[in-house]
């Protein structure tokens, strides 16, 4: 999980401060989302320039700190992905359309596909690596197995941290109110019956255990 | 030679239970490593350069520049596209640039100068009127006297039917990690073909096929598309030998849709004569389809009531300059689900009888006439048939209509080549090793419960091994044919090595190796678990060596463990607004026969998946083609849409395991269900609203097109 020691020198070219691709995430954030909210999409109009070469960001990372050096183009995913090693968040649409790549920031889900990674620095960022596999796994992953709400799974741990960002909202939904809710994630294998079951268990399992306690 | 044949039922104590797939929990905690996760030190990122046009000829191709650039470490030119090449298709390869990191190879990509002479382009077959010399016809197919049939029916319908090319979408998209060591290959693709595509890939590059070594332990999704390394695998390999670094080579969600498989279209006018009685007694279809410049095979149409003794089929295949076709989860069998149950649908209507009395009648014409006749009645039961259909056309007031409709499948399944070795340690530990895959369908959890229920032992004592080409030689996961390969390969191999077991452990029993059995964690005289020794001690007696079995599932003698042939009914219930056109989905329920089901809560899952991919193609999902510039309009997840949470209504889910089926063996179950789900949705809409919506997906536009149709 450690950041890229050397970060190649890009020569500025001219032309080049605003990526086509940075003006289209701006312009395209949150489409679809209906239950995944979006981080502000640009801060206040910058006093500095950053970039467009290599720039140090620090990201806070479920509560650890990585020092990395980026263009500040780089999307919090690939940031995440490619120069740390957070697989879990996955490249799907790459567009903010399928949730695939849902993390917390502040406590909020986020497409992480759609906000750079510059954007979040000072944040607190909580991917789904976050959660506790062991010895006890998160009730949640723990309900998404028990209702068989994976099939390849590529899709899982977005629709994981959307439902906690749900459920943080919601701790008490209707089977009702979560078969209208989730569409900001998309699941290919269609296993949204199990998932379904999956975020009640949870939201019950979440309650009882509150109530024990 | 032991017996091989399943335990009875009652015998059962693992297969049977809903077990939770074992590799659930490292996925949905984010631990599992996809290829597309991959990470090798030093590794680069290639990008690749696509051409725009859907037809034209590369002039020149200039990498010049990209090769300058900072970070860059080299530019590949496909092979197949040098300049002079005749590219038929937008998204066609180019070149592929490798760098330091991802947005410097997209950079470079761009910076990459290619030439083109453009062509003449022909994308979009929907009206077969406009494909002049792009439509090849197959030629006739008689069967029987159509014209008399026809001549002599009391009542003749006719309808036009399509569905158009859809995307696999593959959740992980195409792409692979390669890194040389030496002349070895480490190659870690995302397959259907573990066993097989290391092979394919060495022969690409002209090394022995022992020389790659392939590893996936996870899949997104193939569906179909991913047997093979693609140019893009051979690029990348290539790429990495020039360099003498790994290399991660994706394909970006646009290209997977323009290049890596889609499901061809099918359409076609159908005419069918029938007997008052709802007999059918003649079919008459011209159809035609697309899957790219290949054109489209004919459809297996009529589909399930194959013997309708009349026929007259004529096909035309249409090229078009777009990606080639792949197979789609159930090669073309929901399409020609889709055209037979509508025009059976519309022959029903035309007589003025209930489909559901049609489709019944005429189940003679199926292969399984009792099992299709059951299945409809299950599912009218489950759907409530009875109270809820009436004739075509709701009459209840308002601007919401709701509508029933059926829809028929079947399939194959029967397992395919598979290898298993079992090893069983002195310390009690049991392995089971394939080189198979698990695409997300609960592989590894029925290979585990397959040794669990043989060896007597607990579903997490088995360490199942997959996902590696030096394990023994598994199929490729594609036409439901896994689970019947590595379920009779699995339960093979570990009786095998058990027997083996057996005769160490008889002696200390004092008794013969054949009056033993494997029960509750031990292994005991047949029916006395008090003359007995737990696993582990058994195990013990092995000393220093291991026992490692084989076995292999022959598809050309399964032994009963596992056969194919399945049939499925699908009915749903929608509710239609008339002046929106929206149409929305309230249950979709399944009816599926499958043999022998090793772990319900998986099978499940196939058919829940299943379903709502029927419910996309029948309302959501289509290739848009722009007849203009050539170029798919909607290749992006945006535009090009599918069914989320809240557009599925509830799937209710019937796995048809009477013992008469599970006598049968173990049955794949990946395509079955994906068969019958479109049919069924277009005629309950059909049923709805009064008027055919003749072209799936049924968006607000077709709807309020087909009902502005009826008015006008
Ligand atoms: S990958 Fe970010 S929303 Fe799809
Ligand atoms: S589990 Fe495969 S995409 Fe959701």
């Amino acid at each position: 999980m450690s950041a890229r020691k050397k970060p190649p020198e890009v020569k500025k070219r001219p032309g080049e401060g605003v990526s086509r691709r940075g003006f289209i995430r701006d312009v395209g954030l949150g489409t679809g989302a209906l239950s995944v909210a979006v981080a502000p999409a640009a801060l206040a109009a910058p006093s500095t320039l950053a970039g467009p070469g290599p720039v140090p960001i620090t990201l806070t990372v479920n509560g650890k700190q990585h020092k990395l050096e980026l263009e500040p183009r780089v999307t919090l995913l690939d940031a995440l992905r490619n120069y740390l090693d957070y697989t879990g968040a996955k490249r799907v649409c790459d567009r903010g359309t399928c949730g695939a790549c849902t993390v917390l920031v502040d406590g909020k889900a986020v497409y992480a596909c759609s906000v750079l990674a510059i954007e979040v620095q000072g944040k607190n960022i909580q991917t789904v690596e976050g959660l506790p596999l062991s010895p006890q796994p998160d009730p949640l992953i723990r309900a998404f197995v028990n209702n068989d709400a994976l099939q390849c799974g590529f899709c899982t741990p977005g629709f994981v941290m959307a439902a906690k960002a749900f459920l943080a909202e919601n701790p008490n939904p209707t089977m009702e109110q979560i078969k209208r809710a989730f569409g900001g994630n998309l699941c290919r294998c269609g296993c949204y019956n199990g998932i379904r079951s999956a975020i009640l268990e949870a939201a019950r399992s979440a309650q009882g255990g509150g109530k024990n306690a | 030679m032991p017996d091989y044949s399943w335990p009875a039922p009652e015998k059962r104590r693992v297969f049977g239970r809903r077990v939770n797939r074992v590799d659930g929990l490292v996925k949905a905690s984010g631990r599992a490593k996809y290829a597309y996760d991959i990470k090798r030190p030093g590794m680069l990122h290639a990008a690749v350069v696509v051409c725009p046009y859907a037809h034209a000829r590369i002039r020149s191709i200039d990498t010049s520049a990209a090769e300058k650039m900072k970070g860059v470490a080299a530019v590949h030119i496909f092979d197949g596209s040098a300049p002079g090449t005749e590219v038929l298709w937008a998204g066609y390869e180019i070149a592929a640039v490798a760098a330091e990191t991802e947005e410097l190879a997209r950079d470079a990509a761009r910076a990459i100068r290619v030439e083109y002479e453009i062509l003449p382009h022909f994308v979009n077959e929907a009206d077969l009127s406009r494909v002049g010399a792009r439509g090849k016809p197959a030629g006739e197919r008689i069967t029987g006297d159509p014209d008399q049939a026809f001549k002599s029916a009391d009542v003749v319908s006719e309808g036009v039917y399509g569905c158009p090319v859809v995307c696999h979408l593959t959740w992980e998209t195409h792409g692979q990690v390669i890194e040389w060591k030496g002349d070895q290959i480490e190659y870690w693709p995302t397959t259907q073909s573990v066993s097989s595509i290391g092979a394919e890939l060495a022969k690409a590059l002209g090394v022995p096929p022992a020389n790659v070594h392939v590893m996936q332990e996870h899949m997104g999704i193939g569906y179909g598309s991913k047997f093979s390394p693609d140019r893009w695998g051979i690029a990348c390999a290539k790429l990495a030998r020039q360099t003498g670094r790994p290399v991660k080579l994706f394909l970006p969600r646009d290209v997977e849709q323009q290049i890596a498989g889609n499901r061809p279209s099918h359409y076609a006018r159908i005419r069918l004569a029938a007997k008052k009685d709802g007999t059918i007694i003649g079919w008459e279809s011209q159809s035609w389809s697309t899957g790219g410049m290949t054109g489209g095979g004919a459809p297996p149409i009529p589909y399930v009531y194959t013997n309708i003794p009349n026929v007259r089929i004529n096909h035309t295949a249409v090229q078009v300059n777009a990606g080639p076709q792949r197979a789609w989860r159930a090669p073309n069998h929901p399409q020609a689900s889709y055209l037979t149950c509508c025009a059976i649908d519309d022959l029903a209507h035309r007589l003025g009888m209930d489909p559901l009395e049609v489709f019944k009648k005429n189940a003679d014409y199926t292969a399984r006439p009792e099992v299709y006749r059951s299945q409809l009645d299950k599912a009218a039961e489950l759907i409530g048939w009875k109270k809820l259909w009436h004739p075509r056309g709701d009459k209840t007031p308002g601007r919401i209509k709701r509508g029933l409709g059926i829809g028929v499948g079947t399939w194959g399944g029967a397992g395919h080549l598979s290898n298993c070795r079992c090893n069983i340690h002195p310390d009690g530990r049991v392995e089971v090793e394939l080189g198979s895959q698990d695409i997300g369908t609960g592989t590894r959890t029925v290979i585990a419960m397959t040794a669990a229920e043989t060896l007597g032992l607990p579903v997490g004592a088995i360490q199942v091994k997959i996902g590696d080409n030096r394990y023994p030689f598994s199929g490729t996961s594609g036409g439901s044919t896994t689970v019947g390969g590595v379920s009779s390969a699995t339960r093979k191999a570990t009786m095998n090595a058990l027997e083996k077991l057996f005769e160490r452990v008889a002696p200390k029993l004092g008794v013969k190796p054949e009056e033993l059995e494997a029960v509750n964690g031990q292994i005991q005289v047949k029916g006395n678990p008090k003359k007995a020794l737990a696993w582990k001690a058994a195990c013990n007696l092995l000393g220093s060596d291991k026992i490692s079995e084989m076995g292999q599932n022959d598809p050309k003698n399964p032994m009963g463990l596992n056969t194919g042939g399945v049939g499925g009914v699908q009915m749903a219930d929608v509710s239609v607004d008339i002046e929106t056109g929206i149409v929305r989905m309230n249950r979709l329920v399944v009816v599926q026969d499958c043999g022998l089901i090793i772990n319900p809560k998986t099978a499940e899952s196939q058919c829940y998946g299943a379903a709502h991919l029927s419910i996309c193609a029948a309302l959501y999902e289509e290739r848009i083609m722009d007849d203009i510039t050539g170029r798919m309009l909607n290749p992006d997840m945006e535009f090009y849409k599918v069914a989320g949470n809240p557009d599925i209504g509830e799937i209710i889910v019937h796995l048809d395991n009477r013992p008469e089926h599970d006598k049968r063996g173990v049955i794949g179950l990946g395509e079955p269900p994906v068969v019958p789900g479109i049919a069924a949705i277009a005629n309950a809409v059909t049923n709805a609203i009064g008027v055919r919506v003749p072209f799936v997906p049924m968006t607000p536009d077709k709807v309020l097109a087909a009902l502005e149709g009826r008015t006008a």
